[in-house]
This record gives structure tokens, sequence and C-alpha cells, in this order.
């Protein structure tokens, strides 16, 4: 056997692997904030747009959620230079990342507007509130709730599909762990690590999605039935369980 | 069956206000008392409503003088919410005029020309008029203050502060002074539609419209709503409203109009309504619905 704990350890603090984290983590939050945008752009345009811009929305979708996201980010910073169109590492990825996880996204929110009950277009239509405010206000907010399970194990995916990045050297996690690999050949070692590393991403996000979860259901949640008293039973049980809180 | 020729209505729109209840059955009845009904403010004429081959609305006339309650009533799939929804504009007409709170509700006049609005322009319309629903169609993310200002706040761009001050006299207005934190889940049915109330209020409309307001509500909770409503009529408010609630037509209506087929085939005051109706279909729609 030739496991060498205190390369292990020696890796886990390692600054380069801590810099790779931390881009993993930086790249995830932009591409899927900007993937986002893009998920709702498309959405808008697919449910209430003009045909061509169905069309378009449609074509988006198909095209980058029927394609591998690594074929994706190689055309994007290997193939486009061909065309003239030249961008540095970081662009290139978060293009990718964005564009590819945005087709994804585009579909949950759509979902997520469908199921909003439809009086709630008539109330607010009845108000006096125009398309956007009527969007912003009323139906986006509501549809918030049912997109936010999906979405949060979207960005759980987000983290770990930036390792694909690697491939057009792209210094995340993943990188950081395959340059070290190449200096001391401590494969297992440093691969173990980068997993851990990974790990412990998701599993914070896990709780931050716990949070995020909770804040959008509490205006659903079952309080009329429950008196002020059995509440906070209630949050007590539940506090000692250590499970969730409320 | 065209509909009787109401006579009273054309009387009513050429004579100059306050002209009262001159036209109404003279039996003395404290709630009425002193009341001036104005010009019209929702003057329709011969609008047609098709859904596909479903024809809803055959050339429904109908004109309500400011400050008359108006109750419709009919057999379901009669036309009466889908006449309801015209006027507001959630539903576009395919014939007619719609003329309420001084607008030409869903187009302009442009060389005696006319042009179907777009949806911000007729979004300014609707908000002179108010629109309660049969499920009550709060905002359930926000909570009920929030639903209350949502509109004078957003869409008027009113300060909050000010708003807020309404919108807490008009919790108090509709009994539920201590509700205005809680999200609608947390309210009875009965609850909800009161705020709903309150929430169409607090755009001060000119016209307030409900759609089966009790409709989905528990027995108990129907005459809660149904006392704001009376205490609407009595302050002043020209409604129109959609109901089976005979009780309330009695109580609050100046008249009361009855639909069928997609067309108004009764309008008369309530004593009249009830005691003497002119249509066969009225006298079948009495005898089923005082039955039980």
């Amino acid at each position: 056997m030739n496991w060498s704990w205190s390369y292990f350890f020696d890796y886990l603090t390692n600054g380069l692997m801590l810099q790779g984290a931390w881009t993993t983590v930086w790249l995830s939050v932009v591409s899927m904030v900007l993937g986002l945008g893009l998920g709702i752009i498309a959405a808008m345009m697919k449910m209430y747009g003009t045909r061509p811009l169905r069309m378009i929305a449609d074509f988006y979708i198909w095209l980058f959620r029927g394609t591998p996201i690594l074929i994706q980010l190689v055309i994007i910073y290997t193939g486009l230079p061909q065309l003239g169109i030249r961008l540095n590492v970081i662009e290139a990825a978060i293009l990718g990342l964005a564009l590819n996880e945005g087709a994804y996204l585009a579909e949950i929110i759509r979902a997520g507007i469908m199921a909003v009950d439809k009086g709630q277009h008539d109330a607010s239509r009845a108000v006096g509130m125009t398309w956007r405010q009527r969007m912003w206000h009323v139906i986006l907010p509501q549809a918030t709730r049912t997109i936010i399970p999906p979405m949060g194990n979207q960005f759980n995916g987000m983290l770990k599909t930036t390792s694909l990045a690697s491939v057009i050297s792209m210094e995340e996690l993943m990188r950081s762990a395959q340059m070290l690999a190449q200096i001391e050949f401590r494969v297992l070692e440093v691969y173990c690590v980068a997993a851990i590393w990974y790990l412990v991403l998701v599993t914070i996000w896990s709780a931050i999605q716990v949070r995020i979860e909770a804040h959008y259901e509490k205006p659903f949640g079952p309080a009329a039935a429950v008196a002020p008293e059995a509440e906070k039973e209630l949050k007590k049980a539940l506090q000692q369980a250590g499970t969730a809180k409320i | 069956m065209t509909a009787p020729a109401p006579a009273t209505e054309t009387a009513m729109a050429d004579t100059p206000p306050p002209v009262d209840a001159a036209t109404d059955t003279p039996t003395p009845r404290t709630r009425r008392e002193g009341k001036t009904l104005g010009a019209p403010i929702v003057l329709i004429e011969n609008v047609q409503k098709a859904f596909g081959a479903n024809h809803v609305l055959r050339n429904v006339s109908l004109s309500v003088r400011q400050g008359e309650v108006v109750v419709i009533c009919g057999r379901s799939g009669s036309g009466k919410s889908t006449l309801l929804r015209c006027i507001d504009q959630l539903e576009s007409i395919d014939g007619g005029t719609i003329r309420a709170a001084g607008h030409l509700m869903g187009f302009k006049e442009k060389n005696g020309k006319r042009i179907p609005l777009r949806d911000a322009e007729i979004a300014r319309q609707q908000r002179d008029l108010g629109m309660v629903f049969q499920n009550f169609n709060l905002f359930p993310h926000i909570s009920v203050i929030r639903n209350i200002m949502l509109g004078p706040v957003r869409i008027l761009g009113r300060p909050a502060a000010e708003v807020r001050a309404e919108a807490r006299a008009l919790l108090d207005r509709v009994g539920l002074p201590d509700k205005e934190n809680a999200y609608p889940r947390q309210l009875s049915g009965g609850q909800q539609q009161r705020v709903a109330i309150a929430r169409a209020l607090a755009m001060k409309p000119k016209v307030m419209l409900f759609d089966e307001p009790t409709s989905a509500l528990d027995p108990e909770t129907v005459s809660e709503v149904l006392d704001v409503m009376e205490d609407l009529s009595h302050q002043g408010m020209t409604m129109i409203v959609v109901t089976h609630e005979m009780g309330f037509a009695r109580a609050a209506a100046d008249r009361v109009v009855l639909m069928h087929g997609g067309e108004i085939v009764e309008d008369l005051p309530p004593e009249a309504f009830f005691t003497a109706p002119t249509s066969e279909h009225t006298r079948t729609f009495l005898s089923k619905i005082l039955s039980h």
C-alpha cells in the first residue's frame, strides 16, 4: 500500500487547492446568475413571445440541452477563434456554463410560471397591473416557490459541472488537482482531497438551500391549522431533534 | 326572447340627477331612504361574446347609474360571470360597447374608428373598476396588508406610509383590524373575501364588480361578507353583483337582473322581481331558488 497521510493533509490545506475551490464557488455563482437571466428570458420568449421569438427560444433550449457541455465549452474556447471570436478562459467558461444552465433553467422557470393559479392573473389584471407589473409583483414571486427546489438542485450540479471547465484550462478545483498530481504523482491523495472539497461545497449549499426553501415556503405553510402555542411546541421539538429551523 | 326594453332605464338616463328612486317600488324601506342615484356610470350596449361556437352573450344591454346596486342572477352558464369579466376587460368583447367609469372599455376612438387598446392602456382603465372573485384570488405570497397596498404603491406609485394608513382603515372597515400581518392562507374564506374587497377598494374604484363573492364560502361566513357589501352599498358605492343570495338582493339591490342563455330577460326593482316577474324564466328561477 502506498497511501501517504502526510501528502493527503498537505493537499487538504494546499494554497492551490484552496484557490481552486474558491474559483469553483465564484464560477458557479456567476454562471448560475447569468444562466438564471438567460433562463427567464428564454422562458418568457417561449411563453409570451411572438412565433419567431418562440422558435428562437425553442432552438436555444434544444441545442444546449441536446449537446454535451464539454463540447459546448471546447467549441466556445477553441472553436470560436476560427471565426474571429476570441474569449479568454474565464469568459469562455462563464459563457459556456451560463448558456448551458440557462437552457435547463428555462424549462424549470416555464413550469414554475405555469403552476401559478390562473386566478392570480385575473386578480392582478383586475387591480390594474400592466403585464410587467403582473409578472414582477405577482406571478414570478409565486413561481419562485416552485422554481427554487429544482433550481437548488441545478446549482448543486453546477458546482460539480464546473470541473469540466478544467479541459479549457480554467483554474478551478479540478484543474488545481490535476496540476498538483502532475508535480508529485500522488494521484490518489490529491483527487481524494478534491473530492472532499466538492463534498464540502455541496454540503454547505444544501444547508443554504434548506433555508431558502423554508423562506419561500413560509407564506404557504400549514400555519392556518396550527395555533400559535402548537407552533411554538413544534419549533422546539424540531430544534431539539436537530433537524431544521423554521 | 329579446331583452324586455328596460323602459325605466332610458327614462333614468335622460333625467338629470338627482332623480332618486322615482322608478322604484314605493314600498317604504329604510335602507333606500334618501338614496340618490346619479348619471349612468356603466353603459353596456348590444354586447356580444362567443367562446368559439358557444355564444355566451347575445346583445346584452344594461345601464347602471352612479350609486346604484344591481344584482345579476341566473343559472350557471347564463353568461352573468362573463358579462362581469367583459366589463372589467378580463375578456374582450366581440361586438357592442361597454362604457364604464368614463372609459370606452378596451378601445379608443380615433377619427370615428375604434382601435383596440394595448395591455398597459387597458390596465389604466381597469384601475377605476374594482373586482371581487369567487375564489378570492388574494396574492398568497404576501401578507394581508401588502395585498391591499400593492396596487396603490406599485401601480399608482403613492407613498407607502400614506397607503398603509389607508389600508389599515380599510381593514377596520371590513372588520379585520388585527389581521394585517397574516398571510392569506391563515384566514378563513370569509376573511379572505373581506380582504379581497379591501384590496379592490384600495384603488378607489368608481364601480365595484362582484363575481359570486359568497359561492365558495362556508355557510357560516357568508353573512360577514354580505354585511360588508351591504355596508358598502349604503355608502353609495356603485355595485354590480353576480350572486344567488336573494336576501342580499332584497336588502341592498336597487335592481335585480336575470340572465338566461346569454340575454337579459328581466330587469326590475327587487320588490317587483320577487312578487311580479314578467318573464317565464324568472318564475322558474325563483321557484327553484326559493324552494330550498
